[in-house]
């Protein structure tokens, strides 16, 4: 009872703060956290115009029956396993091209390599249609030049998924470059000075004391790009439909499928969920990693 | 580093090569999108394509912005993008300063609570969100693509990170001369975190201008439809009309373009403080 009203003395003491965070939480609990957790009660629901019932895990067991969820799975993660490591290693080796750069110069790169980060999906996705068009695109016209023959790198299933992860390596990683610099101004010269004076070479100061040093960044980076990679919708939708023949369907695709052109909300929410623990584990994986920070 | 021998030297000429051939690379698709545009309608199509256009025309542009609900699409990202910039900055700005500032019961718990979620696929929502939208009769409305966009937690942590920088003695010094605590918000907290509120209002008014999905779902009727919603439909409907897509694509792309290397500043700043570390 005493303590009930110690808390309640502190709660009104502290009321201004309460008032401050208050339009902010409504907003998130409204629209952020109460649809989260509605999208879990959902994933056990059947859910029709006509009337809503409780069916257990039947849309589990409905989407995991699925052959095409399964494959929407494995692009996923082929899709991820394209992108973030070449992603990462471009971003790394550029970030390492610009550092011994004046700062003008360096900014200058860092806003070149940003600049497709402004513009929408949707408007890149355009783009590379046309530069991929079999006929009459610029890849192809290029590729002429080499005796290769026109190729429809979007209408087969063997090019579709690496044509959309080449288009997002070659326009991607100008906040990765960002980051990594920032954290590379951050190590500390005599660092560098000692490594020298030791007799290192460059490669071997870049393998020894930088890549180390930037282990925080780097899977920092890694853990972001794939929950990025696992949500990838827009270029598929502008691109490819998941097509052909599913080769391209994702994860999110295959959500938005589900439950806005077959209605199906049940199996929808319930592979909403399925994305939502597979990013989960990542998000831990990456505070456990990032639990041991590097000391200088 | 200093360039002080020949082979250095050499190091640096060859890394500057690299780095202008991987940013040429990068910005190529953009630049391929502005000639295309640029390019008398007939003559996209045809074979070979020009690196330079020989007769440059804003034809293209003139057949976009003909075309039926092109203005009202605009109009329709502007206006929202706005909305939900204002709503952003202003509760963030306020949610933020408690979270650096002030100590509540359960304080903590709700600001893990809002790190916590950033890991959450917005997609999860996408369901729940459609339905309530359809329930308050939102769909297809300003209030169903707006209120969503409000409730991002990516922006309370931002102004959190910012608003810890600043000095605790000048929020006391405010009290002592006699501030009420919304005063030493308005008067005190708020001019000094124009910086961060920068930063943020850009990358809001960014992710809005640009977001997809949400408002592909909640609208229905092409008078409703944002810019990049209509520019996609716009690519299902003319796929070959590569002149008139591009010139919508540039046209859509501009703005952001701007706002960038006007503020180019505050996007690289962002970047770095929005970091999520352990």
């Amino acid at each position: 009872m005493v303590a009930l009203r110690q808390l309640g003395k502190r709660v009104f003491k502290a009321r201004w703060a309460y008032f401050f965070i208050l339009p902010n939480l409504i907003f998130y609990a409204v629209f952020f956290l109460l649809p989260v957790a509605w999208s879990m009660v959902l994933s056990f629901l059947d859910y029709q115009w006509w009337g809503i019932e409780f069916v257990g895990f039947a849309n589990y067991s409905k989407v995991f029956a699925d052959p095409i969820f399964w494959k929407a799975v494995v692009n996923t993660a082929y899709y991820t396993l394209g992108v973030v490591p070449l992603w990462l290693g471009k971003a790394l080796i550029i970030s390492a091209l610009i550092f011994p750069f004046r700062k003008p110069l360096q900014t200058f790169f860092k806003a070149a390599f940003y600049l497709p980060h402004v513009t929408s999906a949707v408007i890149l996705s355009m783009i590379w249609l046309w530069i991929y068009n079999p006929p009459f695109g610029l890849l192809n016209y290029v590729l002429g030049f080499f005796g290769v023959d026109p190729v429809a790198w979007l209408g087969n299933t063997l090019t579709a998924m690496p044509s959309l992860i080449l288009m997002q390596v070659v326009m991607g990683g100008g906040s990765s470059i960002v980051l990594i610099s920032a954290a590379m101004n951050g190590i500390p010269t005599y660092l560098y000075e000692a490594a020298e004076l030791d007799g290192a070479r460059p490669f071997q100061v870049f393998m020894r004391v930088t890549l180390p040093l930037l282990k925080p960044t780097l899977l920092y980076l890694v853990v972001t790009g794939t929950i990025n990679s696992f949500q990838v919708f827009t270029n598929i939708y502008l691109m490819t439909r998941g097509g052909p023949q599913f080769s391209t369907t994702t994860i999110v695709y295959m959500i938005y499928d589900t439950a806005f052109k077959q209605f199906q909300f049940g199996p929808a929410s319930a592979m909403a969920m399925v994305l939502f623990v597979l990013t989960a584990i990542f998000a831990l994986v990456q505070f456990r990693w990032l639990g041991q920070e590097v000391e200088y | 580093m200093l360039v002080d021998d020949k082979k250095t030297r050499t190091g640096h000429y060859i890394s500057f090569v690299l780095l202008l051939g991987a940013a040429a690379l990068a910005l190529l698709p953009l630049y391929w999108m502005v000639v295309t545009a640029l390019q008398q309608p007939t003559l996209t199509v045809t074979f070979p394509p020009e690196w330079f256009p020989s007769n440059p025309t804003f034809l293209n542009f003139s057949r976009f912005l003909e075309r039926p609900h092109v203005f009202r699409w605009t109009t329709n990202s502007l206006l929202i993008s706005l909305a939900v910039t204002g709503v952003q900055v202003f509760t963030c700005a306020m949610a933020g300063y408690a979270f650096a500032k002030k100590q509540f019961p359960g304080g903590n718990f709700i600001f893990y609570l809002y790190i916590a979620s950033m890991m959450i696929p917005g997609q999860v929502t996408l369901v729940p969100l459609f339905l309530i939208m359809s329930r308050l009769n939102f769909l297809d409305s300003y209030w169903g693509l707006i209120l969503p966009g409000i409730a991002g937690p990516f922006g309370v942590f931002l102004m959190k990170q910012f608003l810890a920088t600043l000095p605790t003695e000048l929020i006391e010094a405010a009290i002592i001369d006699g501030c009420g605590e919304w005063q030493t918000f308005v008067r005190v907290i708020l001019p000094l975190a124009k910086p961060g509120l920068a930063v943020l209002g850009i990358f809001t008014f960014m992710g809005q201008w640009n977001e997809f999905l949400w408002p592909l779902i909640v609208t229905n009727s092409s008078s409703m439809r944002t810019l990049p919603v209509g520019l996609a439909l716009l690519q299902e409907e003319l796929p070959m009309q590569y002149g008139l897509l591009m010139a919508g694509a540039t046209f859509a792309a501009i703005p952001m373009i701007v706002i960038f290397l006007m503020f180019q500043k505050y996007f690289l700043k962002g970047i770095t403080v929005g970091a999520l570390k352990g």
